[in-house]
């Protein structure tokens, strides 16, 4: 007797049926509080359905309760790895209305203060990624890293992961004399970790045989579904925001945008799009963005650091949008004055949210252990889609 | 070919369609045009289908609500990778009862964007393949950006009303003086002059600078 035959006399025809599982809200994988409902045959998915909200703080209806000035804080919890560019994103949407022109020691100290959180942000993802596949040993060198960041974004701003340091017109705080220094030899130290990075698990041949070739997201599929960020660049589309609608300091500066080529190498199934691209693609990012610290910290300009705002923030009424490349790609705020000192909207469109809604489409035929992969190389963070 | 401007690419559209695809609003910021709303699927498909305006990323579908108006207006933004132009375009909707074609079958990423205007903002889109909830459960009362949305006060008994703490370490506060004030008028001597004195436990003590703060509430002990 076969083992078909055998195990549908002992559980009947109905051993072949679909299977439906909770994944989540509380699974260490999932990178903070989601549930997919997992449609199972077997080991194979039909489809994973995402459910998400657990983690919705109504941010955007907080926008227009509070003045602009005070909605600053609450954009830090919309993505609470990468709060910078939340901040930067609000800050210039709002100065975009009100016609303001930040001085250009505060956009140096924005690209910064940005480039030092995207680096960070990044080394959660690629230490988590790692760790949901089963490779725990980076993990911890990946946060020792972040730590150093996180030092010293606080010696610049006052706090460790909600920064609250951009503001209406400029930044809160100057940099200090000491900061430079401390910064460059930081950056110093972290190329070479890179390097070690990249030989501890990015070109481990069982970290790219796991990788290489799942999970596809062809371009077009890509743009369709509106992915954005290091996950639209994995599957091949030379865009950054920074480089093709630059926004602040970002003109002055050189630097590449890496794109998905397939790195986890032909022989092994790649295709350009799969994890391992868009796992590599943000790699290759931190370095672009140590090059960029060092440029900004070589050409630092000097003068104020805010600008002249008025005291009550009263844009005209009107609508504004600004898009700037977050660390999960762009983030764009919508932000509607009717002439008072509230916002009347605010809307934020962040990476996550969209990266979310691809993932039932992508599940279909997928392993269920390979389901915890494809939402690492997303790099889906809970708040951020929920908001 | 080249990125076109706003003004183009709202003059290719009225060719094509002429008043439907509506005026260009006046540039208050960012330039928008509103779409007439039973066109809209058939606007957005030119838009990406069109060579030279190619739209194929749908950026962003929001709504914004309107009650002095009567309105309710969906908000896209698009933008095309190929030329780097953006446009942005409005729809109007009745806010008793707003409906409009999905843009599903145009943009994929219209799927969740539009789940999330149907759970905030109550709008139907009509040929959605999953018009449920998406941030909040799906026996949620009430659609919360709109501006007339007040909180029906818990949902499944939880409560969405906090007592302010700074009235319960006030209470606390009282409560550790009036105790210590009965301690006090136990241990001294009965002298009748004392004993006078002594403030009575049900009355609390002259209000310390930190109580007139929130004198204007009653004191509530045991919150």
């Amino acid at each position: 007797m076969s083992l078909d035959q055998l195990v549908i006399t002992k559980f009947g025809s109905d051993a072949n049926e679909e299977m439906i599982l909770n994944m989540g809200p509380q699974h260490p994988s999932t990178h903070g509080v989601i549930n997919f409902i997992v449609h199972a045959d077997g080991e194979i998915m039909r489809k994973a359905v995402p459910q998400v909200g657990y983690l919705h703080r109504a941010l955007e209806k907080i926008g227009e309760i509070v003045p602009y000035p005070g909605y600053m804080p609450y954009t830090d919890r919309i993505d609470y790895l990468a709060a910078m560019f939340a901040n930067e994103g609000y800050a210039l949407a709002v100065e975009k209305l009100m016609g303001i022109e930040v001085p250009p020691r505060a956009q140096y100290l924005r690209a910064i203060s940005c480039e030092l959180n995207r680096i960070a942000s990044h080394l959660v993802s690629l230490g988590t990624m790692a760790m949901d596949i089963g490779a725990v040993t980076p993990f911890p060198y990946a946060l020792r890293e972040r730590e150093s960041i996180n030092d010293l974004l606080e010696s610049l701003c006052g706090a460790r992961l909600t920064y609250n340091y951009h503001r209406i017109g400029g930044v809160a705080f100057d940099m200090s004399d000491e900061w430079a220094p401390l910064c460059r030899s930081w950056l110093d130290h972290f190329e070479k970790i890179l390097d070690e990075w990249d030989r501890l698990i990015s070109f481990s041949e069982i970290f790219l045989e796991r990788l290489a070739g799942m999970a596809v997201i062809p371009l077009p599929m890509a743009i369709d579904y509106g992915l954005v960020g290091p996950n639209l660049r994995g599957s091949g589309l030379e865009f950054d925001l920074r480089k093709d609608h630059p926004y602040g300091a970002y003109p002055d500066f050189t630097f590449k945008v890496p794109i998905g080529k397939a790195y986890g190498g032909t022989k092994r199934g790649a295709a350009v799009g799969d994890c391992y691209d868009r796992f590599y693609c943000r790699v290759l990012e931190c370095r672009e963005s140590v090059s960029i610290v060092r440029q900004a910290l070589d050409k630092f300009p000097p003068g104020e650091f805010m600008a002249k705002v008025p005291r009550k923030i009263k844009p005209e009424a009107g609508e504004a949008q600004s898009r700037i490349e977050a660390a999960r790609g762009e983030m764009a705020y919508y932000v509607v004055s009717d002439g008072g000192e509230r916002a009347y909207r605010v809307r934020a469109r962040t990476g996550s949210f969209l990266a979310m809604g691809i993932i039932e489409e992508l599940s279909k035929g997928l392993m269920i252990a390979d389901l915890v992969a494809l939402i690492a190389s997303l790099d889906v963070v809970a708040p951020e889609i929920d908001r | 070919m080249p990125a076109l401007t706003i003004e183009q690419i709202h003059q290719r559209l009225t060719e094509k369609f002429g008043n439907a695809a509506g005026p260009l609003a006046p540039p208050k910021k960012d330039a928008f045009c509103v779409f007439a709303s039973p066109k809209v699927v058939e606007i957005c498909r030119f838009l990406k289908d069109e060579p030279a305006l190619f739209f194929d990323f749908l950026e962003d579908l929001t709504a914004t609500d309107h009650p002095k108006e009567n309105l309710i207006r969906i908000v896209c933004h698009f933008y095309s990778y190929r030329h780097r132009h953006s446009f942005i375009a409005k729809i109007e909707l009745d806010r008793s009862n707003p409906e409009i074609d999905t843009l599903e079958g145009v943009w994929k990423a219209a799927n969740w964007l539009e789940r999330e205007v149907f759970d905030l903002f109550g709008v139907t889109f009509k040929g959605h393949s999953d018009l449920r909830r998406i941030m909040l459960p799906d026996d949620w009362v009430g659609h919360p950006l709109r501006k007339d949305y007040t909180e029906s006060g818990g949902y499944r008994g939880i409560s969405n009303i906090r007592d302010n703490p700074l009235d319960l370490y006030l209470s606390m506060d009282r409560q550790v003086r009036d105790e210590e004030a009965q301690a006090a008028a136990a241990a001294a001597p009965p002298a009748p002059a004392a004993a006078a004195a002594a403030p009575t436990p049900a009355t609390p003590p002259a209000p310390a600078p930190a109580d007139a703060a929130v004198k204007a509430t009653p004191p509530t002990p045991g919150t």
